[in-house]
């Protein structure tokens, strides 16, 4: 996964190549996930990205090692394309105590700071003001660093996302605003319930930035896009707001099997499927299939392979429970 | 030594710690040129400028926020309590907050329903949240010290009706101990224990009591998370008799907890009930005859503990 990073030493093809592999790697991770749910290995909620991982994989690559993710309770792939590996991410989900957080926060809070990953938000919208003050922190700071902030297209209707626009707007910091409108609120169509036909875009003139759409389904154009905005901010030019149109393939969550979905909607955008897309155009591109042939099989591997190290972690110990409740390790509130 | 106001204490207290600590900034709504509606912030801007004094979030800083009034808590409330709260713990300590967020807290000024509330209660019920609630000049400065060093985020309550008190504060720099409670007056008859605004009524109402022949020990609670029941559980021992009081309404305050944990580990020690004295359970009133009736004032105080400690 390390090589989805922004590595501007590979050559044309194999930074496709690598996207490619990001994109494969976080389809086979977020099926895996589903049938460990199945299996009853994950107790608590799950929300997957199948079918939205152009977006994660493209945004990343897009990122250097010391900028910031924002992501929602959708963020497993938003994780693993910033480099965590798959083992820990697993043992999360499955609440052991070799999960990326010794199981304390599960699926919707995936954080790794080491890579980044400054939290996954499971309150609407909260992350966007929060993604701002990280951003603040660079720039006060003097750095480059940028805050790359995802959220879905209900965000767009509550508070937080508007007060995170005009202080990112008044500031110019640099932040990226990064919608996947996947087209889907939880089981609500989003178009029912939003005044503006672009949810996200069509409220950035109302901050003084563009209105930037975005196929969400294929890799290169999210790539081009956030590494145009990407390059504004680290270069003082202020935030961007992009709106990325998408869909999820399942449901919202875990159990949910998105009946409410028109059937022809959902085949319409299984042919938009990102990943066989994508893979036509590196074949045209002439890169060899076996070469692709044996990426997927590795890939395949290294989900096995971090599927059994998950479930080999143990429960998490009763030391736990009490630990990083203060900054000072413990959890007690009196003497 | 110098004559200080409340208000003034707010001002060297944070300059006392944006002098030591570069990563120490100040941000709030009106808080810039303006030196904050309460005036507690004045020259601030002056000595710092306004990249660490922002007219209104953080990560390698150690911000100093205001929320203007308590009451506004209620508008950022998820920040608060979801994020700023349980983020350490969510995230197996992979993030720390040491952040302070200031707010004028309490009633007394005839503000009416949303701006007199006492919201420490809201905080408390919060784990994660630290939660201090200065009752003098000397103290603001100390645990305001304490609590932008402390690497935890801190509720720092000041009470509104406070801001105008005075009283000899000694020069240099002064750092406080974050969950140390306060024996203000030692007593024999019962320990009163009091928090915030009400501290200074409660000293004042055991004057009184004094001279009914009722001597009270007074324990100003200082910071309720982390809670010092060490010293509230010696001090209600060594009396038999704890009455508390609290400008919380009265379902869920402070007190509650502070009866709970008396009535598990000190029952024994008791010589009659716990009292709290507190405002009631209602939304506060504007008038200022109906306001001072809902607060606890001097005369409830003395006149609740007399009749208890007479019965």
């Amino acid at each position: 996964m390390t090589s989805t990073q922004a590595a501007p030493e590979l050559s044309y093809l194999e930074h496709k190549v690598a996207m490619y592999r990001s994109q494969v790697a976080l389809r086979r991770f977020e099926q895996r996930a589903y049938d460990l749910f199945l299996e009853n290995y994950v107790k608590g909620t799950s929300h997957l990205s199948i079918g939205q991982e152009a977006i994660a994989a493209g945004v990343a690559a897009a990122m250097r090692p010391t900028d910031w993710t924002f992501a929602t309770y959708r963020g497993h792939a938003h994780t693993l394309a910033r480099g965590v590996p798959m083992t820990p991410v697993f043992a999360e989900l499955m609440g052991r105590s070799n999960g990326l957080m010794a199981g304390k926060g599960g699926s919707m809070h995936l954080t790794s700071v080491e890579h980044g990953v400054m939290g996954s938000y499971a309150i609407i919208g909260a992350h966007l003001p929060i993604a701002c003050g990280a951003a603040w922190s660079a720039q006060y700071r003097g750095t480059d660093q940028v805050a790359v902030c995802f959220f879905g297209d209900g965000s767009v209707n509550i508070g937080a996302f508007h007060e995170a626009l005009n202080f990112a707007a008044i500031w110019k910091l640099p932040v990226i605003f990064f919608c996947e409108n996947n087209l889907w609120m939880e089981y609500t169509r989003t178009s029912e319930v939003t005044a503006v036909a672009n949810p996200a875009a069509d409220r950035a003139s109302a901050y003084g930035l563009e209105s930037i759409i975005v196929d969400g389904n294929d890799a290169d154009a999210v790539y081009e896009v956030a590494s145009l905005a990407i390059a504004r901010a680290r270069a003082g030019e202020g935030p961007s707001m992009i709106e990325a149109k998408t869909y999820r393939h399942g449901g919202h969550s875990r159990a949910d099997p998105g009946k409410y979905r028109p059937d022809d909607e959902l085949a319409e955008w299984l042919l938009k499927d990102p990943i066989p897309l994508y893979r036509s155009r590196l074949l045209e591109m002439g890169v060899d299939e076996d070469e692709l042939l044996v990426l997927e099989a590795d890939v395949d591997a290294e989900v096995d392979t971090a599927t059994n190290e998950a479930k080999a972690g143990a429960a998490p110990g009763e030391e736990l429970l009490f630990q990083d409740v203060w900054a000072d390790g413990s959890g007690s509130w009196r003497n | 030594m110098a004559q200080l106001t409340f208000r003034e204490a707010i001002a060297r207290g944070i300059a006392q710690e944006m002098r030591r600590d570069e990563s120490v900034v100040f941000l709030g709504e009106d808080v810039g040129a303006a030196g904050g509606v309460f005036k507690g912030t004045v020259g601030l801007f002056e000595e710092f400028g306004p990249l660490r004094v922002r007219d209104t979030p953080i990560s390698g800083l150690r911000p100093i926020a205001e929320i203007m009034f308590a009451d506004f808590f209620a508008v950022c409330w998820d920040i608060v309590a979801n994020e700023i709260a349980k983020s350490r713990y969510m995230t197996n300590g992979q993030l720390t907050f040491p952040l302070v967020i200031r707010s004028g807290n309490g009633g007394g000024l005839r503000f009416g329903a949303q701006h007199s509330q006492s919201v420490e209660n809201w905080a408390m019920m919060i784990p994660g949240l630290k939660v201090v609630v200065p009752s003098n000049a000397t103290d603001v400065i100390g645990l305001m010290a304490a609590s932008v060093r402390d690497n935890d985020p801190v509720i720092f309550l000041e009470a509104k009706a406070l801001y105008a008190s005075k009283m000899d504060v000694p020069d240099g720099e002064i750092v406080d101990t974050l969950g140390s409670a306060k024996v203000l007056r030692e007593g024999t008859d019962a320990t009163v224990v009091a928090l915030g605004a009400m501290v200074p009524k409660a000293l004042a109402a055991a004057e009184e009591l004094s001279n009914a022949g009722i001597e009270c020990t007074v324990v100003d609670v200082r910071s309720l998370v982390p809670l010092d029941m060490t010293t509230i559980l010696r001090e209600v021992s060594a009396t038999g008799r704890l009455f508390t009081v609290e400008e919380n309404p009265r379902l869920c305050g402070w007190g509650g907890e502070l009866s709970s944990i008396v009535s598990e580990e000190a029952f024994y020690d008791l010589d009659g009930p716990i009292v709290r004295i507190t405002t009631p359970h209602i939304p506060l009133p504007a008038a200022d005859a109906l306001e001072d009736l809902a607060i606890p004032s001097v005369e409830r105080i003395v006149t609740t503990i007399a009749k208890s400690m007479n019965s």
